[in-house]
């Protein structure tokens, strides 16, 4: 019972300019033993974790490996240790090979051989079920088997730690199935695992203890398999933070958008083609988009938000075709878009919240023949941030100077506010702390019961499930059917997620059914 | 027209197309790992400046061409400096180091125009040279243009089969991807800039010294400039840029040809083509973005800087 | 050890801060140059950046040099403010200068006060139409516009060359390759009596206060500066962003066009190949240094017109190269932009020094492939 625990993390502490990401943390993590790393956006989980892997130097604290002190001169360091790491955001070379990424992180020696090297790959990911070609480029392969790279590139090292950032958020609920049966063999032959989540119930499935971090803090530890998730949601969120909103069902309308089989080339060779899209919007109903991401969702975004146009009747809008309108003259239409980019897309990151008022919401009355009135954008502005509980140092504050989940109460309310009949948001509450997602769930149900059609595209299904009347999956530029919420299965769903459905050209008269 | 002719053209064309060739190896390596170094012009000139002065002042050619690589690798530098520490504007920053290179040249090189050296002169190798066609014009040439060559074999074999190639795509695609990996961008993307420079003022010494061995204010005239489409040309690919120095080459000696053919056209106009040559390859090539973006490194003229 | 660390916000202090640490910088540097020339320094700088306006016709050959300077920058803001790399200054200015004297010879009998206009006018025109070349193979055939602005430059240095040794050539000029002069009704009126300043400083300091405007007051201002900070949200925004750029090549173009025809029809009089000594490029040093703005341009295009005339200054009084201009301009530009970096970083220095070192396998190997 005294074994020397794997990692132990010793009173952890890294600052940056105006923000304390780790306050003194405290981790044990033993051999064999699958440990949740759980928090909210923003808690430190990320940095927490670079810190084990080396990417970046604490300013504090003390770091054992298997009991002894040790400074991590890098990754590659940490590599040579045994500690792996497999990034959210995947750490791959798109234009290279599966092959030659993983050379690139093992030493100039090992592989030099390229052909034992293939070899090698082929061995350890047949061993743990997850069959990868050596040979192919990393941007033909999907989320889910550039995920397998990233596991096969520690394996081959043998790594006797790894460390997977939110891995479940990119794949298909049977890719996760696979995944955990994939890392309960590894812990059974002795790997630790450190498991970064946010989703309560997969950590209860999967892990044996759990660390919970909130502002940079430890507030607590527990064992996941006994606890409840709301017990476990508390000590991330705190006190007085609702954990979720009440959705009332929905009373849908007359049919106000529609796409007619709606077909997009991609010019962008990392690009996917929309393939002959029909979806039908209602009046007060919120409609959810789930799918793997880069399967299509941008394109499907920018269809509707028309910075893609597409013949006109292709995309019909309260009876009036539209496909052939640009963003401005959609918009004046009543057609709003939340884009999954706050930053750079949304929101213009070195321009203040006036600037960025007046970059979707000209139309209400704040320019006039070229001229802008920048009264009528402050004040406009002004309304926002106080109707929808912004927080910013001011109205001169830069885009990037807001928390993430700030900035998105601010695009949504930007929108909300100029009375949309149709808004179309993308991940709106990716990387937004619980309150502001409970805030901007209460605006899109609000704009809902006020009668406008409401898309959701999202990869977080707990959310799709929770606000959406009906519901389908995009996988590879086609769109499956939407069944309503209550009649859909997340086994159903997520076959239709990995592609598994009938075209959705054929798909209409299941829209004409529902 | 005459074998001789031809042969003479193709001969000089080899000759017009090496300090494009060499520039434009070095951008090759610069732009694979991210860095944009718009400098180019004011290296070259730099470098030209430097070599013609080193050559005239020590009497060696030889010394002469590693001042101009010295002070090619040196300009680089204070462009890393900028663009790769300090993060700046890499356009920007290429823009300053090419007023900043034409105005030190000039400066500096004032004292010596008008002056001249005996340049690099042709060697004829033996037993090749005599090859019928070919080996007039390829094998009857001067020290740098063979370089040139050598050194294209060397950035191609680099690119394609070793580990330094591996890891310096990899960061020109993805910097951030690179430094959670551990690999050492800021240090490769110094490299790869100082290799450019390094080229660039090869490139330089062999316009002072070997191409019109002299120094004269601006003798690059433009080269800089042709060779960075050149390498938008090539989809920085090394063979293409082989194939694109030398189509360059052509057009910048067309005026020579056409006179040579006795045809009465302006000299200012016939002046014009290499660039006019040079929009309309970027046009024919440019018109097809998505062939580009899929050679292109991603992470092309975005600044980077790790955070720790 | 010594490290850069990002900003939690950008130094406001640093960035209007920035140019005049650069010119400090700037100055003690030629303080070392001209110590390694084995000058006297102090005479040295003290001609290069005072004794030019130490009087009255100092001050108006600086206007002089500051019209078209300003005037190129003004154009160049707004490309730039929109991220738009026009280096083609030059070539507008110079196809201007040949645009406004192609009017100008047509006119050398003429005294009607309709002429001078229409001389400006061609070298609007000519000037908008040699930027809209650019403007068209950015939006229609996505090429880099830095690499075609300087073809275009080189190709209208070669058409001027073309035109004053070919048609525009002075018949009775002793094969001099030089336009005729003009006829006095396509001259500009002078300023200030009695010096060469003439009223195109005014159209300089109006184009100035006008892109002011545009930027701090108009739509068209204010989607130019979102395509340039962020051409995605310009995008999605739905901002006409091929006519922004028209809109910016021309402004640029036609600015800079005027500024050539009031280079020959006011201290030049008449269409040489010298016409500029590079103002088209040395404008792009006036926008850096001029933060974008009007007042900054204003400032910046007055220094730069100095440089031009010390280092002129220089040849007559040091018998030093004229080029220390284009050293100085360099150097300025160099300095400004490090300093710049300041604005979003600062340097901190670290006690524990535990800078990671990078795995040397990986630099030998690096090293060892191009030197293979």
């Amino acid at each position: 019972m005294t074994a020397v625990a794997r990692l132990t993390l010793e009173n952890i502490v890294k600052q940056y300019p105006g923000c304390r990401a780790n306050d003194g943390v405290d981790l044990v993590v033993n051999a064999g033993e699958i440990h949740a790393l759980l928090g909210e956006n923003g808690a430190g989980k990320s940095t927490l974790m670079k810190i084990i892997y080396g990417v970046i130097q604490p300013d504090e604290g003390t770091i054992y490996w298997e009991g002894k002190k040790l400074t991590l001169q890098g990754p590659a360091h940490a590599r040579q240790l045994g500690i792996g790491m497999v990034f959210q955001h995947f750490s791959l070379f798109e234009t290279l090979t599966v092959a030659e990424n993983i050379a690139l992180a093992l030493p100039a020696a090992e592989a030099r051989d390229r052909r034992a090297l293939d070899e090698r790959i082929r061995e350890v990911s047949a061993h743990y079920g997850m069959a990868l070609d050596p040979r192919r480029f990393v941007h033909t392969l999907s989320t889910g088997e550039r995920q397998r790279v990233e596991i096969v590139r520690c394996l081959i090292q043998n790594s006797r730690l790894l460390i997977l950032d939110e891995p479940t958020s990119v794949l298909t609920p049977q890719e996760v199935a696979d995944l955990f049966s994939t890392l309960r063999q590894l812990a059974s032959e002795g790997c630790s695992i450190l498991f970064i989540s946010h989703k309560l119930q997969e950590v209860r499935d999967l892990c044996h203890t759990a660390t919970v971090l909130r502002h940079g803090k430890v507030t607590g530890a527990c064992d996941p398999t006994i606890e409840t998730t709301d017990a476990i949601a508390r000590l991330m969120v705190g006190e007085g933070t609702p954990l979720s909103t009440d959705v009332p069902p929905a009373d849908p309308g007359e049919s106000l958008l529609q796409m007619h089989s709606l077909s997009f080339r991609s010019e962008d060779p990392f690009g996917t083609s929309l393939d002959r899209i029909c979806l039908n919007l209602r009046a007060g109903e919120i409609v959810g988009i789930a799918g793997v991401a880069g399967n299509g969702q941008d394109e499907l975004l920018r269809a509707l938000s028309g910075e893609i146009t597409v013949p006109a009747e292709h995309l019909t809008f309260q009876g009036t075709p539209v496909g052939n309108l640009g963003p401005d003259a959609r918009r004046r239409q009543g057609m709003a878009v939340v884009p999954e980019d706050r930053l750079g897309r949304g929101a213009v990151p070195d321009l203040s919240l006036v600037d960025n008022t007046l970059l979707t919401a000209s139309a209400q009355g704040m320019v006039q023949r070229g001229w802008v009135s920048y009264n009528k954008v402050r004040d406009y502005a002004q309304r926002i941030r106080e109707r929808f509980q912004v927080k910013a140092s001011g109205l001169d504050a830069t885009a990037r100077s807001l928390s993430g989940g700030n900035l998105q109460k601010f695009i949504i309310g930007r929108e909300a506010l100029q009375k949309p009949t149709l808004l179309v948001a993308s991940h709106p509450t990716w990387g937004v702390d619980v309150g502001s997602a409970v805030a901007i769930h209460q605006v899109l149900v609000e704009l809902r019961d006020q009668g406008a059609a409401v898309l959701l595209i999202s990869e977080d299904l707990d959310e799709l499930f929770q606000l959406c009347n009906r519901m389908g999956a995009i996988c590879g530029g086609r769109l499956s059917p939407l069944l309503p919420t209550p009649s859909l299965t997340i086994e159903q769903l997520g076959q239709w997620m990995a592609g598994d459905f009938a075209d959705s050209a054929d798909a209409e008269v299941n829209h004409a059914v529902a | 027209m005459s074998m001789d002719l031809i042969i003479n053209i193709l001969s000089a064309t080899l000759v017009a197309g090496t300090p494009l060739l060499l520039v434009a190896l070095g951008e090759l390596i610069c732009e694979r790992s991210g860095v944009l170094n718009l400098g180019q012009e004011g290296m070259m000139l730099v470098g030209a400046m430097a070599g013609f002065i080193g050559a005239l002042t020590t009497g060696s050619l030889m010394w002469g061409v590693v001042a101009g690589v010295a002070a090619g690798v040196a300009m680089s530098l204070l462009f890393a400096l900028m663009a790769v520490t300090l993060a700046a504007n890499q356009y920007a920053a290429g823009l300053a180091l090419t007023i900043f290179g034409t105005g030190l040249s000039a400066f500096v090189g004032s004292d010596y125009v008008g002056h001249t050296v005996d340049g690099f002169t042709r060697i004829a190798i033996p037993l090749l040279s005599d090859i019928p066609v070919l080996g007039p014009i390829l094998f009857n040439q001067d020290l740098l243009v063979y370089a040139s060559l050598v050194m294209f074999v060397v950035v191609y074999v680099f690119l394609r089969y070793s580990r330094g190639g591996l890891l310096l795509r990899a960061v020109g695609e993805s910097p951030e991807a690179a430094n959670a990996n551990g690999m050492p961008v800021l240090l490769i993307r110094y490299l790869a800039v100082g290799f450019g420079g390094a080229m660039t003022g090869l490139a330089g010494a062999y316009l002072s010294l070997a191409y019109t061995p002299m120094w004269s204010e601006g003798m690059s005239a433009g080269r800089g400039w042709i060779a960075l489409a050149l390498v938008v040309f090539a989809t920085w690919r090394p063979g293409r840029v082989l194939f694109g120095a030398y189509l360059f080459g052509v057009a910048s000696i067309l005026h020579l040809v056409l006179q040579g053919f006795g045809w009465d056209i302006s000299p200012e106009l016939l002046a014009m083509l290499p660039y006019l040559v040079t929009i309309i390859v970027l046009v024919l090539l440019s018109s097809n973005p998505t062939r580009t973006r899929l050679n292109t490194p991603l992470s092309i003229g975005q600044p980077y800087r790790p955070s720790r | 050890m010594l490290s850069l660390e990002r900003r939690g916000v950008d130094s406001r202090l640093m960035r209007y801060g920035s140019p005049v640490l650069a010119l400090v910088l700037t100055v003690v540097t030629g303080f070392l140059v001209f110590l390694l020339l084995d000058r006297d320094p102090v005479e040295g700088l003290r001609y290069f950046f005072i004794t030019p306006i130490s009087d009255r016709h100092g001050w108006a050959e600086l206007g002089l040099k500051m019209a078209p300077l300003l005037l190129c920058a003004a154009g160049l803001t707004v490309c730039y403010r929109a991220k738009l790399w026009n280096i083609g200054a030059e070539g507008h200015f110079l196809m201007g200068a040949v645009g406004a004297s192609i009017v100008a010879l047509q006119f050398s009998e003429s005294t009607g006060f309709w002429v001078l206009p229409l001389v400006l006018l061609g070298g609007v025109v000519c000037g908008a139409l040699w930027s809209m070349i650019a403007a068209l193979l950015k939006t229609h055939f996505h090429c880099n516009e830095i690499l075609t602005t300087i073809m275009l430059n080189y190709i209208a240095l070669n058409l001027l060359l073309f035109a004053v040794h070919g048609p525009l050539k002075d018949p009775f000029g002793f094969s001099f390759p030089q336009s005729a002069m003009f006829a006095d009704s396509a001259l500009l009126p002078m300023l200030i009596p009695g010096t060469r300043l003439h009223i195109g400083l005014l159209f300089a300091l109006l184009a100035a206060v006008a892109v002011g405007v545009i930027f701090s007051r108009t739509f068209i201002g204010f989607q130019l500066k979102v395509l340039g900070e962020d051409p995605q949200a310009a995008a999605f925004a739905g901002f006409p962003q091929k006519r922004l750029v028209w809109f910016a090549f021309l402004v640029a173009g036609g600015l800079a066009g005027l500024a050539g025809a009031s280079e020959v029809t006011g201290p030049i009089g008449q269409l040489v190949p010298q016409v500029s000594p590079g103002y088209g490029y040395t404008a792009i040093i006036v926008v850096f240094l001029g933060r974008m703005q009007a007042v900054g341009i204003i400032l910046g295009s007055a220094l730069l017109a100095l440089t031009f005339l010390g280092g002129e200054m220089m040849q007559i009084a040091m018998n030093l190269p004229k080029a220390m201009t284009g050293l100085f301009q360099g150097l300025l530009l160099f300095y400004l932009l490090t300093c710049d970096a300041f604005i979003h970083y600062r340097l901190r220095w670290n006690a524990k020094a535990a800078k990671p070192v990078a795995p040397a396998s990986a630099a030998n190997t690096t090293l060892a492939g191009q030197e293979r």
